[in-house]
């Protein structure tokens, strides 16, 4: 099964971690995938850039949808990373989440990356199949 | 509790292959760390749902394993040098103190050669090494293989006694012997995944989790030996094969061969991993191996964008390679299916032939079945049908066999 855990942070979090120091955040999440590499589960991992200048976000409220810069405001929990791993059950994930160097005010949403099987019933809907069709005729076959 | 111990496996899955090394550094006897530690287990099955999983479970479970050695040689009376070691150490570090608890990787590297010892049987190394290294239970590795789980203890339980009669120390390989014992490991772990990859038993024709047990053992042999080529390439090898899973296997659970998948389903992440995998195997200068070589295959065929757009002429190269440095039936089967995509099949037909002529893979079905998929392109039908319904009666899987019965029948 692979899961994704999704690092969240509160506003007041992300200012209380801009107090620690650099060296120590580097040096706790560099042990933590370190750990999760060498267990062999690590499959994907990355953060996601704090400036917002470089980041915006589309609505689809609208037609066509709106975007905006941003996230800002109201986003109390802001999506700031995530690991991607490999485990044989939801346990183990409970485990190497809660292993997370994180800390008050952060959250990690842990969350199973669906299967084909998760799709079963599925496998035969007509606009799957046709998505199939476009994939071979564009060459990404 | 069932979640107790669901919880006292997974964190057994994490820490397992640590604890039995830190415990058989100190014993010298992996038999003995290995009981240890699973008394240990019980402990935690027994006390965890009070008090909650300690704050580091693997100095928890190690530090009460280490009690029970010390107890267990008081039984004995035993008080030699061992016991004054392990009393001194727990003194000086009571209790869980994470700081107590640094296992080094080379003890653990330590650990996955003894799993792998040539003493040992090799159905059953494999049996050890997802036990001791994977962290697997009896139970599980059943599971996993389909098999009685009366099997799995056997085979564990002898391979256990066959350590302590060889008196095998708890001791890398001499420099010597250390590149036929690499070749060991890989060649266990990579034994795992075929096995999931193509299940030779059974009815279902892949058995992904036990593949993914295979993948997982050799990421973490690539953490313990970083400076090995083979072992990049091995992980390469198997996160290639393993990008599709996905595309393998009908819903109901028809296998689907190379040439009819879906490459859109294959896992472009998983590539990029076996890509990068052999790219460090690559960068270490050593040249490639038979494992690289086989990775390099799989890579061809991971990045061509359909079959018949795939560089045959290159794969029928890396197959000569192989087969000069690892000289095998099997490889030579497959340079034959290369030859007759890149030049045609009379020509692969002549490769096959030599094969059957010299008894090769007798037993097997993947003889008649490559050389009836070629007879059926040389148009040659009778023949053709003859050697798939042959295939048919050898293979031990059920899914293979309808395949197979499949094809003779529409000739």
């Amino acid at each position: 099964m692979k899961y994704m855990l999704i690092m969240r942070s509160t506003d007041a979090a992300r200012q209380d971690y801009e107090k620690v120091d650099f060296n120590e955040i580097i040096e706790k999440m560099g042990a933590y995938n370190e750990a999760l590499l060498k267990a062999g589960v690590m499959l994907a991992g990355d953060g996601l850039a704090d400036s917002m200048a470089d980041n915006f976000v589309v609505d689809f409220t609208a037609d066509p949808p709106i975007v905006t810069d941003g996230p800002y405001g109201e986003t109390h929990e802001l999506f700031s990373g995530f690991w991607m791993i490999q485990v044989a059950s939801k346990e183990e994930a409970v485990e190497w989440a809660s292993r997370c160097p994180l800390g008050p005010g952060s959250k990690l949403e842990v969350r199973r990356v669906t299967e084909m099987s998760d799709f079963g019933e599925f496998a035969d809907n007509p606009v799957l199949k046709q998505q199939e069709t476009w994939r071979a005729e564009s060459g990404q076959v | 509790m069932a979640d107790a111990h669901r919880t006292v496996d997974a964190v057994w899955r994490i820490e397992s292959a640590r604890i039995v090394a830190t415990l058989a550094k100190m014993t010298n006897d992996v038999v003995l760390a290995e009981d240890l530690a699973q008394e240990a287990v019980v402990d935690a099955l027994r006390q965890w749902p009070e008090t909650g999983i300690p704050q580091n479970p693997g100095a928890w479970l190690t530090a009460v394993a280490k009690r029970k050695a010390i107890d267990t040689w008081r039984r004995r009376e035993r008080l030699d040098e061992r016991y004054q070691a392990i009393a001194h150490d727990l003194a000086s570090s009571p209790g869980a103190d994470p700081a107590a608890w640094e296992p080094i990787d080379d003890d653990v590297l330590r650990l996955v050669f003894i799993a792998c010892h040539p003493v040992i049987a090799r159905e059953a190394q494999v049996a050890l090494t997802l036990r001791l290294i994977g962290g697997l239970s009896t139970e599980e590795i059943a599971r996993l293989f389909l098999l009685p789980v009366a099997t799995i203890q056997q085979r564990i339980v002898r391979a256990k006694k066959t350590l302590t009669a060889a008196k095998v120390p708890f001791e890398a390989p001499d420099p010597s012997e250390w590149r036929a014992r690499l070749g060991s490991v890989l060649g266990v772990i990579y034994l795992t995944f075929t096995e999931g990859y193509a299940a030779t038993s059974g009815e279902q024709w892949m058995r992904t989790d036990l593949a993914n047990e295979a993948l997982r053992l050799g990421r973490v042999l690539a953490g313990l030996a970083p400076r090995e080529p083979e072992v990049h390439a091995l992980v390469a090898l198997m996160e290639l094969q393993a990008s599709r899973f996905g595309a393998r296997v009908r819903q109901d659970g028809t296998p689907v061969l190379l040439a009819d998948q879906d490459r859109g389903r294959w896992d472009r992440a998983q590539i990029g991993r076996g890509q990068a995998a052999l790219a460090r195997a690559d960068a270490l200068g050593r040249g490639r191996g038979s494992y690289a070589l086989q990775a390099a295959i799989a890579e061809c065929h991971a990045t061509a964008p359909s079959i018949d757009d795939t560089d045959w002429a290159r794969i029928v190269l890396l197959y000569e390679a192989l087969g000069r440095i690892a000289p095998n039936p099997v490889v030579e089967l497959n340079r034959a299916v290369a030859v007759s995509m890149a030049t045609g099949p009379a020509s692969a037909l002549l490769i096959v032939d030599g094969l059957a002529d010299a008894g090769a893979l007798r037993g097997s079905s993947l003889l008649p079945s490559v050389r009836g998929e070629l007879l059926a392109r040389l148009g040659r039908a009778e023949e053709a049908r003859s050697e798939f319904v042959t295939a048919a009666a050898l293979t031990g899987n059920e899914r293979e066999r309808g395949v197979l019965l499949a094809k003779a029948a529409a000739l």
